[in-house]
């Protein structure tokens, strides 16, 4: 217990530590037990000394991972969810220790012959940081999710907490393509382009083959390839673009309707077929529309049974975490994991474009826009995929 | 001096007096033995400060910091709090007997002199003792969003927070916390406790308990001794009735005619034996204190929607009785799946009625992993027959390696093919 020297008269000046940045001053009443400060401020509670687990476990809590949301659960849910389960192994803590505050007692002046009544600064247990006082140290976080799936499909669903809800829209801004596994039945047309919607007309399916659902495909990838090309603001008689196309991919960089950049069937076995599906600015909406598109331009009709994301930018399958592993340990080291790999693909994706040899000083740079009198306006495509 | 008058009248006001005008309440403040301003016409610095809850004519800050300390009582639940916690009031009893010369008695609250006492001017000079017996914390707030603000002055609220009461649900019904602020701990609780540790709750227990049921400090003890004879005259012996009270915290607070009401209830409508009913109501207590209405409507789905016949029923509850208060949007989701897809007839449902108790997500996962390894055989007549309980009681790990016979790896991996 601290007893500095009892002060004879109190007198009420401001903490020392604010006024002298630290220092105690000589001949005032100061506090030494700064995290029990007397409460003059009394309706802004210091922000209680987060424990040690909680703190430490916060802190490793930003970044960006990949949950896998099963059919079913909506978006919001599992966001919701994960909160939950964060929460949860945040407040599991071990609680700190008692905490103490300092109080000036009227007692008698030790050691001293005459009973003069004095005040000495006492350290006195106190109750207001309990933890069945204060409540839960953690109660919400910021928990922000990418790329959304509607209610029925499923597949991998970036979610990013705390500062990595940037990254989030760093993310978007890249406009990288995702890969779905599209599952479609033959003979069915329903209102929703859903298996279970209401029905509306039923067809026969027996003279569609693997050459002609090839066919189609083909035509589909060769259309969407004109409007990549189209929306991404390029003149492809330029060295530039040609460079550009040369290398990679060419995509917009802005908003445009959605864009498939490769398409082909996995697997045909009537009345099934199973769709391996490149595509960015989708919902999956476009994507059984696109299925019952299929059907009619194969003379029959078709339904789409489910719709898979596996891929979200550079996250793939196995970066997703399932329902038994959405904790605080699992989704703390997949963030760790993964955030390497985020931190370099957004910066190769967000950079611009630097000519075929990636170095600055050499080939024509893309994104001045003087020199270049093909490029039309600012947003152009860039390379990537 | 800190004469701090202003918001004072306010405090008061808000307070109703005669909780303070009780004898017992008469104690030393247990950590201000700081005296109060008013004494100087009695001339005894010293022996005042006893009397600082009675001079109501001034109003001082003193006065409103009254709350009962109680330190001479030792209740043996205190015995029971960990370690930690045991120090802090011994040491807090110790510090006040030391720096109190003065002693302890209660005196009688006297209203004569409030009119005459004529006010103390702030510029009137006093000695040093006096000086130095003024006690200048800052005021508690006379009003308060929590209970925080509070808990260090009030020795009802610490020894609430010593048994293991959650204040900061508490403080969230502000009614409740007005109520407790002003609470006794020897007249009121400490019964209202007694009688709870009479009926068999254990100390660690008391916590939770009165976390969901601060409603009963307001309850009478005769009212409450009357509702557990009358379960007693009921037939429930006392490990039963620790039980119910222990789960369903509320279950005293309801009158003796309500209790009779549900229980008379479920005897009508479920037409089981007196003892079935007793031990459903005992693993299930919440049936007494719970709405009536989901279970009128779940009885009515078994019966017309579901399909089932009234022995099945009666069957299915003695075994889980929350299926009498199960949300009636996800029973009719299970059995849909169970029924029609999984394609389970209604005398192998009645046998494992726990199918009723898992999450749909969980039966459907497994069905369909089942089904890819083509083990989904549920037909008790046929091999390899797989029962629902083991379908659903078990975790991951055993499921995988017993029933489906592959391991958890391919389990997730098949998972994220759905």
């Amino acid at each position: 217990m601290q007893t500095p020297s009892p002060p004879r008269i109190l007198r009420r000046e401001p903490l020392p530590a604010e006024k002298h940045g630290g220092a105690p001053c000589k001949d005032s009443v100061w506090v030494t037990d700064r995290t029990a400060l007397p409460s003059i401020r009394l309706y802004c509670w210091p922000r209680p000394p987060a424990s040690g687990m909680g703190s430490a476990g916060l802190a490793r809590l930003h970044g960006l991972f990949a949950a896998y949301k099963p059919p079913g659960l909506k978006w919001k849910h599992l966001r919701d969810i994960v909160e939950l389960q964060l929460l949860k192994g945040l407040n599991a803590g071990k609680p700190p220790a008692p905490e103490q505050r300092v109080r000036f007692l009227l007692g008698p002046m030790e050691g001293r012959e005459e009973k003069e009544l004095t005040l000495t600064a006492t350290s006195v247990p106190t109750l207001t940081d309990h933890l069945l006082v204060r409540g839960p140290a953690f109660t919400s976080l910021k928990i922000g999710v990418g790329h959304r799936l509607d209610a029925q499909a499923s597949g991998v669903l970036v979610l990013g907490v705390g500062r990595g809800r940037s990254l989030l829209t760093d993310m978007y801004n890249a406009h990288l393509t995702k890969d779905y596994t599209v599952r479609g039945l033959l003979g069915k047309a329903t209102d929703d382009f859903c298996e279970d919607g209401r029905l509306v007309e039923k067809t026969t399916y027996d003279h569609v083959t693997r050459e002609k659902l090839d066919r189609i495909l083909a035509l589909i990838q060769g259309s969407h390839q004109k409007a990549l090309v189209l929306y991404s603001n390029l003149d492809l008689q330029t060295q530039e673009a040609y460079e550009m196309a040369v290398t990679g991919l060419i995509r917009p960089m802005n908003k445009s309707p959605m864009l498939i950049t490769g398409i082909r069937c996995l697997h045909f076995a009537p009345p099934e077929f199973l769709l391996e599906v490149q595509c960015m600015h989708e919902t999956q909406k476009q994507l059984r529309r696109l299925v019952h598109e299929i059907g009619l331009e194969l003379k029959t009709t078709a339904v789409c049974s489910q719709v898979r994301r596996t891929r979200d930018g550079f996250f793939t399958l196995d970066d997703a975490l399932l329902r038994t592993q959405w904790d605080l340990h699992s989704i703390q080291d997949a963030i760790q994991a993964a955030a390497p790999r985020v931190a370099a693909e957004l910066e190769k994706s967000l950079r611009p474009w630097l000519g075929p040899e990636q170095l600055p000083g050499s080939g024509q740079h893309r994104d001045s826009e003087g020199p270049s009198s093909a490029l039309k306006g600012q947003a152009g495509g860039a390379v990537g995929g | 001096m800190a004469l701090l008058t202003q918001w004072i009248p306010r405090w008061f006001n808000s307070i109703k007096l005669n909780s303070f005008i009780t004898s017992t309440q008469l104690r030393n403040c247990f950590p201000r033995p700081g005296k109060t301003l008013l004494h100087e016409f009695s001339a005894q610095p010293r022996m005042s400060s006893d009397n600082f809850f009675l001079q109501w004519g001034f109003k001082t800050y003193r006065n409103s910091s009254i709350w009962n300390n109680s330190s001479q009582s030792t209740i043996s639940i205190r015995q029971e709090i960990n370690s930690a916690q045991n120090t802090m009031l011994p040491s807090m009893n110790e510090q006040s007997l030391k720096t109190q010369k003065i002693p302890n008695f209660d005196s009688e609250l006297s209203l004569e002199g409030l009119d005459n006492v004529p006010p103390l001017s702030p510029l009137q000079p006093i000695s040093e003792e006096e000086a130095v017996q003024i006690t200048a914390d800052p005021p508690l707030p006379p009003v308060s969003f929590t209970l925080r603000d509070y808990v260090d002055h009030s020795e009802t609220l610490q020894k609430l927070v010593l048994l293991g009461v959650d204040l900061s649900k508490i403080e969230k019904h502000p009614d409740a916390a007005n109520c407790l602020l002003r609470m006794d701990f020897e007249n009121d609780i400490k019964q209202i406790l007694l009688f709870l540790k009479d009926l068999g709750i254990e100390d660690n227990q008391l916590g939770p308990f009165l976390t969901k049921n601060y409603a009963i400090f307001s309850e009478d003890l005769k009212n409450l001794k009357t509702r557990v004879a009358y379960l007693q005259s009921k037939n429930f012996n006392k490990a039963d009735i620790t039980q119910m009270v222990r789960n369903a915290p509320f279950l005293l607070n309801f009158s003796v005619e309500r209790l009779d009401n549900r229980l008379g209830f479920f005897q009508k409508e479920l037409e089981l034996s007196v003892k079935k009913i007793r031990d459903l109501v005992v693993r299930l207590p919440r049936l007494l204190t719970g709405s009536l209405e989901p279970v009128k409507e779940n009885m009515k789905v078994y019966r017309l929607e579901l399909g089932f016949k009234r022995n099945e029923i009666q069957h299915m509850i003695t075994k889980i009785p929350k299926m009498l208060t199960i949300n009636k949007r996800k029973l009719t989701e299970t059995f849909d799946y169970v029924h029609n897809v999984m394609s389970i007839p209604h005398h192998v449902i009645v046998r494992f009625p726990q199918v009723f108790n898992t999450r749909l997500f969980k039966v459907k996962e497994r069905h369909m992993f089942l089904t890819y390894l083509g083990r989904a055989q549920y037909d008790p007549a046929k091999p390899n027959y797989i029962s629902l309980d083991k379908l659903v009681s078990m975790p991951d790990e055993v499921f995988c390696e017993e029933i489906a016979k592959t391991s958890v790896q391919d389990f997730e991996k098949f998972l994220k093919t759905l």
